[in-house]
């Protein structure tokens, strides 16, 4: 699927791409700025609405998107990193930033729309503020918010995106679930009409996370090098991870030490990681390909 | 290539921002904002500090008058345009217009008129000040480019 498309020389589809909400113009251009930085896909909006038109939210429906059964097959090629799709909830959205305090609808009523949405609940949501709130921080962790940051937010803020983005991407990967795996799992258990659903995103942003894990040993800053050869090599080798990409995987995953207390989220996930080093998480190449 | 003309003026603008951090004028986060910059994006600093004088242009309006309107001064409006400033001048590193707009917003939680009166004038210096010496940090800037004969588009203060 993918070495297909590689070869003819796609660009830029393998980057993560970030939807970042602020009314703030300045801050909007701050925001864009440093994902731009750290190699990251940005598209800006202003409000909270136009957030969810962005991301197909479609509120009477909140069932599984629909998925021509072709799109499997099409990948990429046909896929819109920069267009709107109203039509159907097909979101290519890897992390949504929000601010916190914005008119009309908060950074914390996005939060509840994108995790009550089915279609889209599993989009990591981070929120960000000029004021430190502890209230307001617990409220927003504890609705699913990864992460809140303190404004002016620094590109050592963005450095702890990609983790959750490679999570979300990862979990996908494995169409068979454990307890570990659900370091969320209190919140958002997966229901089985979510498999359709996931095995789409799995098998789009499968190549994203092996590309990324790939190039995470270089700075985060530097645009990663044409991958094209990787992306044969993995298509047509059945990987178990290697030592070195085990690590490079938990130290992704290892979460720095919070700003604020998550403990639940990121104690599951450490627990799930250590125990079981050899489990592939990488089972999911052999089973798509 | 660099002569001893672009030397000096690096050092002027190096004595000139070490003076706004020492006057509490810029903080680092406006370092950060220099870090962003790059040759992929060369005019990073100044595009974002021409929209904050434009948006703060725009709120020290509307907060001025906000207060001239004796009857009903709205003051949920003028927190609600503190904020805003607030937030940008903290997004670019300045410090003392952000700490002026504190106390403003205490002001104007209080309904204190006259207080609020006092801290707009406090604000709209410090605010004037903090442009001039931008202003002069992009002309100190400017001219060193030129002179390193490197040709960035120029960008009108």
């Amino acid at each position: 699927m993918g070495s297909s498309v590689a070869a003819m020389g796609m660009v830029s589809d393998s980057k993560f791409h970030v939807l970042a909400v602020d009314d703030s113009v300045i801050d909007r251009k701050l925001i864009e700025r440093l994902l731009k930085t750290s190699s990251f896909q940005v598209t800006t909006v202003d409000s909270g609405s136009k957030a969810l038109e962005f991301l197909g939210y479609d509120p009477g429906n909140n069932s599984i998107p629909y998925v021509s059964p072709s799109h499997h097959h099409h990948h990429h090629h046909h896929h819109h990193h920069h267009h709107h799709h109203h039509h159907h909830q097909e979101v290519d959205v890897n992390l949504v930033i929000t601010d916190y305090c914005m008119p009309g609808m908060t950074g914390y009523d996005l939060l509840k729309k994108i995790k009550g949405s089915k279609a889209l609940r599993n989009i990591p949501v981070v929120i960000m503020s000029s004021e430190n709130v502890p209230a307001r921080i617990n409220r927003c962790l504890e609705e699913g918010a990864e992460e809140f940051f303190l404004k002016p937010v620094r590109l050592s803020d963005v450095n702890r995106l990609k983790p959750h983005m490679l999570k979300t991407k990862l979990k996908c990967d494995k169409p068979e679930r454990t307890e570990e795996d659900e370091p969320d799992s209190g919140s958002q258990p997966q229901a089985p009409e979510q498999q359709h659903h996931e095995q789409h995103e799995q098998h789009e942003q499968h190549e994203h996370g092996q590309e990324e894990l790939r190039s995470q040993p270089q700075s985060q800053q530097v645009p990663t090098p044409p991958q094209d050869q990787d992306q044969d090599r993995l298509q047509s080798v059945p990987v178990l991870p290697t030592p070195q990409q085990e690590q490079e995987q938990l130290q992704l995953l290892q979460p720095t030490p919070p700003q604020q207390s998550n403990n639940n989220k990121r104690k599951a996930m450490e627990d799930g990681l250590s125990p079981d080093r050899t489990r592939p998480r990488y089972s999911g190449i052999t089973t798509m390909v | 290539m660099l002569g001893f003309g672009a030397d000096r003026l690096r050092a002027d603008m190096n004595r000139l921002l070490a003076l706004l951090f020492h006057q509490g004028i810029l903080d680092e986060q406006f370092l950060q904002l220099q870090q962003l910059q790059d040759e992929s994006s060369p005019n990073f600093v100044s595009e974002v500090v021409n929209i904050y004088f434009q948006e703060s242009e725009r709120l020290l309006k509307n907060l001025r008058a906000l207060l001239i309107e004796r009857e009903l001064t709205d003051y949920k409006k003028m927190g609600n345009h503190l904020n805003q400033l607030m937030g940008s001048s903290s997004s670019i590193g300045a410090n003392r217009v952000r700490n002026v707009c504190i106390a403003f917003r205490a002001n104007s939680e209080q309904n204190n008129r006259a207080g609020c009166l006092g801290t707009l004038e406090v604000l709209e210096h410090e605010y004037c000040y903090l442009k001039s010496k931008l202003h002069e940090l992009f002309q100190i800037e400017q001219q060193r480019v030129l002179g390193a004969g490197v040709r960035y588009p120029m960008h009108q203060n």
